[in-house]
Order: structure tokens, then sequence, then C-alpha cells
């Protein structure tokens, strides 16, 4: 079953199709890539998905239902996380308190309980902790939890990253560039977790360059390029798909 | 943690009493009118340290939101509604007890709104102002909101410095004392100035109790989040532009309450409360506090406010407020109240260049 539908995407800025009715599915429990040379549109269509930019026409199904237009912290609440390609922690806060972030959306505490500072607040931000910390075991970096966020390598950072966007509890994980500017050591460690993630039951689209990392964990690829959708399809038949070649290594003589 | 979040409640209560003993052993009691004074513009100052240290949200315009507390309580408790008593909507507000009568200075009764009544006026509409204004205006960033909470509060202080019904230049005066129960009363009666000190600064206690709550919560983890990182806040599931405005929300009330409470403690409002000058002066103590550091912002606010008003900085006073704002964005843009204080001035003096906050 498909648990994340576009259909017929667009995004236009100015004068650049940046995106053009671009379809593709994600199913459910499955590691989907987004690929294609720079400027190929790939942030511009996770920043569709996610709320950040509202397509010019076109819809985002997730779980049959439009989630198009909705802001940013409304997708979230439907159960869609991400992670940036430029790491965006919050600073000034620790690790853990990072992740707890991400539990956020499960909590319920309102403005005027909070300042009473009423007995169950307590109660569920221990909750929130506990559940933040499981994350971080599962991830491997319960060691990091009380550190500054900021002051962490940063091979570290996208690890918190990536469990900020699991504390969400998501059914789908947006992982933008999750290995860039990682060494290869790191690189290999988040395909790990990445499979880790999805052996969870968590679905996970992902914009990666590293082509190895890509081809390993992928179920399947959709191949960008210029906006549009040239290949989507399993990891073997784009490697061989001609049209795909061609953008990336250019014409045969 | 629930207690480590309190003890320094606590030792500042000891504080505040200690304080009063001493002044009443050594004599000094005249102080305790200007602790007074000060400790309202603590109030104002707490709200603010949430808005701009946590939130991360500056606001040039809090002076106005004190000025609508204060001149909107003393204009419904000093304007004399008796010629209109036969008007309807004035009848059904006395008939529901909303109104009094009272001597002018001159032996005439006066029809006039009943304090109580006069300060959930004040403190709502300024509620209401911060909450209609803060939508659109939170939407801006940086110098932008800075710009529009500027222009804000310089448009509070033209209408009271234009109104005639405001006073003009004069402001308002005779206000009436503020009787909150039977044996509290806020006024600048001598004999009542212990128990003005201890009103006002239990109004700051209340205060910071409700806000150490707040930032210790996952509200004031939201907060600090959307300080640090908005977009990314949004994209964990927080309503940031929805808490940005509370906040903005939070810390008109708290403005608000204190120009109704200090109006009627000075017995009236002149317009400089209103004045820009007094917004930079609240920015500026919050800087001087540290920014995200509550307590730093009310030590800070009631030294720097007690030095003010007990008239040490002169005709300089506006000045000094200046001064302080440009010396601690400079050199320590972390507050002078900051734990690695040791670590920022050896940083200082070894001419290494501070991080910017």
């Amino acid at each position: 079953m498909r648990l994340l539908d576009v259909r017929g995407l667009s995004k236009r800025f100015g004068g650049l199709q940046a995106v053009s009715g671009v379809s593709f599915g994600v199913s459910e429990g499955a590691i989907k890539a987004l690929i294609g040379p720079n400027g190929a549109g790939k942030t511009t269509l996770f920043n569709l998905i996610s709320g950040f930019l509202t397509p010019d026409t076109g819809a985002v199904l997730f779980h049959e239902r439009p989630i198009q237009g909705l802001r940013p912290y409304e997708i979230a609440r439907r159960g869609i996380a991400r992670t940036f390609q430029h790491i965006r922690l919050f600073p000034k806060m620790t690790s853990i308190e990072n992740v707890m972030i991400g539990r956020h959306l499960h909590g319920k505490t309102g403005f005027v309980s909070a300042m009473l500072g009423l007995p169950g607040i307590w109660r569920e931000d221990r909750g929130a902790k506990e559940r933040s910390l499981e994350v971080m075991e599962f991830l491997g970096i319960s060691g990091l939890a009380d550190q500054e966020a900021t002051s962490l390598s940063y091979g570290q950072q996208r690890l918190v990253e990536l469990a900020r966007a699991l504390a969400c509890e998501p059914g789908l994980l947006l992982l933008d560039e999750p290995a860039a500017g990682l060494n290869m050591r790191e690189t290999a460690e988040m395909a790990s977790m990445i499979s880790k993630v999805r052996d969870k039951g968590i679905a996970i689209l992902i914009v990666e360059h590293d082509m190895s990392l890509v081809m390993n964990i992928s179920d399947e690829i959709v191949v960008l390029n210029y906006g549009e959708k040239v290949a989507d399809d399993t990891p073997l038949a784009v490697q061989k798909h001609k049209e795909v070649v061609r953008i990336y290594l250019g014409e045969e003589e | 943690m629930r207690s480590r979040i309190y003890l320094p409640l606590l030792i500042f209560i000891a504080a505040l009493i200690g304080v009063q003993q001493i002044t009443s052993y050594t004599g000094t009691a005249y102080y305790l009118t200007q602790l007074t004074m000060a400790a309202y513009y603590c109030l104002v100052i707490v709200g603010l340290c949430l808005m701009i240290g946590y939130a991360g949200q500056i606001s040039l315009g809090h002076a106005g939101f004190f000025a609508i507390g204060g001149y909107l309580s003393a204009f419904l408790t000093t304007y004399d509604l008796t010629p209109m008593k036969d008007d309807r909507i004035i009848s059904f507000l006395a008939k529901a007890g909303f109104l009094w009568t009272r001597e002018d200075l001159y032996g005439g009764q006066m029809l006039i709104f009943q304090p109580w009544a006069a300060c959930i006026a004040a403190v709502l509409s300024a509620v209401l102002i911060a909450y209609v204004i803060g939508g659109p205006v939170l939407k801006l960033k940086g110098h932008y909101l800075a710009m529009a909470t500027l222009g804000f509060g310089t448009i509070v202080y033209r209408i009271v410095l234009g109104m005639t019904a405001l006073g003009g230049a004069d402001g308002l005066s005779d206000v009436p004392p503020f009787k909150i129960l039977p044996f509290l009363e806020v006024s600048g009666e001598m004999s009542d100035r212990v128990q003005n000190y201890y009103i006002a600064w239990g109004l700051v206690v209340v205060a910071v109790f409700l806000s150490l709550n707040l930032i210790h919560s996952r509200i004031g983890r939201a907060l600090r989040s959307i300080h640090g990182a908005e977009d990314a806040a949004n994209a964990m599931g927080i309503d940031t532009a929805r808490y940005k405005l509370y906040t903005f929300v939070l810390s008109a009330a708290f403005a608000s309450v204190a120009g109704v409470f200090l109006t009627h403690y000075n017995g009236g409002i002149g317009p400089s409360e209103a004045s820009i000058m007094k917004s930079v002066r609240y920015v500026a103590i919050v800087a001087v506090g540290g920014m995200a550091n509550l307590w730093g912002a009310v030590v800070m606010g009631t030294l720097l406010n007690f030095l003010s008003l007990r008239g040490y900085f002169g005709t300089y006073d506006d000045a000094v407020f200046g001064a302080i704002l440009i010396v601690i964005m400079l050199f320590v843009p972390r507050g002078l109240l900051h734990m690695d204080i040791v670590r920022d001035l050896k940083a200082l003096l070894s001419g290494r260049d501070e991080e910017a906050v």
C-alpha cells in the first residue's frame, strides 16, 4: 500500500521550473531514494512534501489524505518527520533537550497549565525524557545526552538530528542528504542506522548524493533531472537505465 | 529537579523580607518607595525576558503596553461619568457594581469606575491589542520585528501625548487608591508603604513563579527551540506562530498589570511612561541580565531601576541605559550575571573575539 503518494507536483520560482509534474509513491516500510544532479529539484520536492513550500499544482497524499499546502507543524503532526541538509539543531540546548523537542507533538501540556506547574506536567516531561533516551539508545548516542548538541562532531550532530526526527515517531521519515559531510566510516554507520530505522517499520524518503549508500539501502529510486522525473525503479534497473546513465556520465561518443 | 528550580525563589522571598526588615531597623524605610516602583518595572522586565531571552523575539514597544494599562485604569478611575449617569449603559454599569462615587479634590461627587473594574478592563485591553497586533507583527524577524514594535510604541506614545482626555503632556493625576482586599490597598500613603512594598514584590514573585514553571516545561523548551532554529522547530510539530503570540500576549499582560498598579501607587501617570526610551531601558535590562536568564533580569531590573529612581544617574538617566545597551552588546552579549562571566572577562582581556548571541 502506498503511504505517500505524490501526484503531478509542480513548483516554479520566477522563470525557473524547479519541479514539474513529478509523481511517485512511497510504500509502507520501504526506503525510497531521490537522486539527480545538483539543481534537479530534489530539495524543492522535499520542501513541498514537508510543507516548507506550497506547490503550484499537484497533490501530496499521506495515508490517502491530502497534505499539500499544510504548514510544516501540521504535516509533522500527521506523521512526517524530516532532517535538514544543513544540520538544524537547536543551539544552547543539550542533545537530550534537542531530541525531546521531537517528543513535543506527543505532549499535551498547554501554555497555561505549564505556567501553573500542575503535577501532571512533570510526569509527562519525565515520560518524554525517557522516550527520548530510548531513541538515543537505539541510535547508540545516549552517551551524548547531556552534551550541548551544537558542540558535538558533525557525524554525531547528524545522529542527534536523526534521533530528534525519530522521537516524533513518524510513519514517514524524510532525510535530506544524511551523509553529507560525513567520512566513509560515518557514512557506513549512517547507512546501517537508516536500515535499522526501516526495520522498525518506518518508511523513508531519502535525498542523497552518495551513490554507494543509495544503491545499498534503497528499495526503489526516483531519478530527477531539471525538475522532471526520469526514472522510478529498483536500484539495479536504475543503474542500467539509459537516460540515467546519460545524465550522470554524459553522452556516449 | 523541582526543588532546584524553586530554591532561588525562596531565597529571593527571604531577601525581600530581609531588605524590608533592614530598612525598618536602620530607619531607611524611605527606600521602600523606590523599591516598590522598581518592583513594578521588574514585572515588565520578567515578561520581556520570556519574550526576548527565551522565545527570541525582540520587542521595542513594551512601554506601550505598560502605558495602555496605566492610562486606561487612570482614565477610568478619574473620568467623571455623572453627566452621563442616565445613559443606559452607564446606569447598567452602575447597577452591576462597576462604578462608585468618590469625592473629588473640591468636595464634589464624582461617578467613576471601581479600580477593580478599571484594572480588568485595562489589562484585557492590553491583552487584546497585543493579540491583534501580535498576529501579523510576529511574522517579522530580527530588525523588522524591532522596527514594527518600535512603531507600535511610538503610536501609543503619540496618542497619550496628543489626547487631551489623557492629559497631554501633564498626564493623568488624582488617581484613587486601589483597594485589592479590605486590608490591602495600592496607594502612595506613607502609612501603607510597607504593605505596598509587599504587594508589588508579591506580584513579581507570582510572575517569576509562573515564568519559572513555563521555562522549565515542554512549552519553555519549545520556546527555546524557536529561538534557536524556528524552521526546525516548526518541522518538529511546534506551532511556532502560536507560541510566539502567546508569549507576546503574556508579556503584554505582565506589562499592563505593572502599569495599572504603579499608576495607582503613584496616583497618576505621565506620557514619559510610554516613551521609547522606557522600552529601550527594559530591553537594556534584559540584556544586562543575560537575555535567557530570568534571575539575571530580576536582579539587574531591581538594581538599575532602584539606582535610576533614587536619581543616581541624574540628568543622564536615559543616556546611562542607552550606554549600558551598547556596552553589553559589544563586550558581554551574554549578560553580566552569566555563569561564565570570569571566562568571558579573560577572553575579553586576551583580546579574543566574543561569540555573538
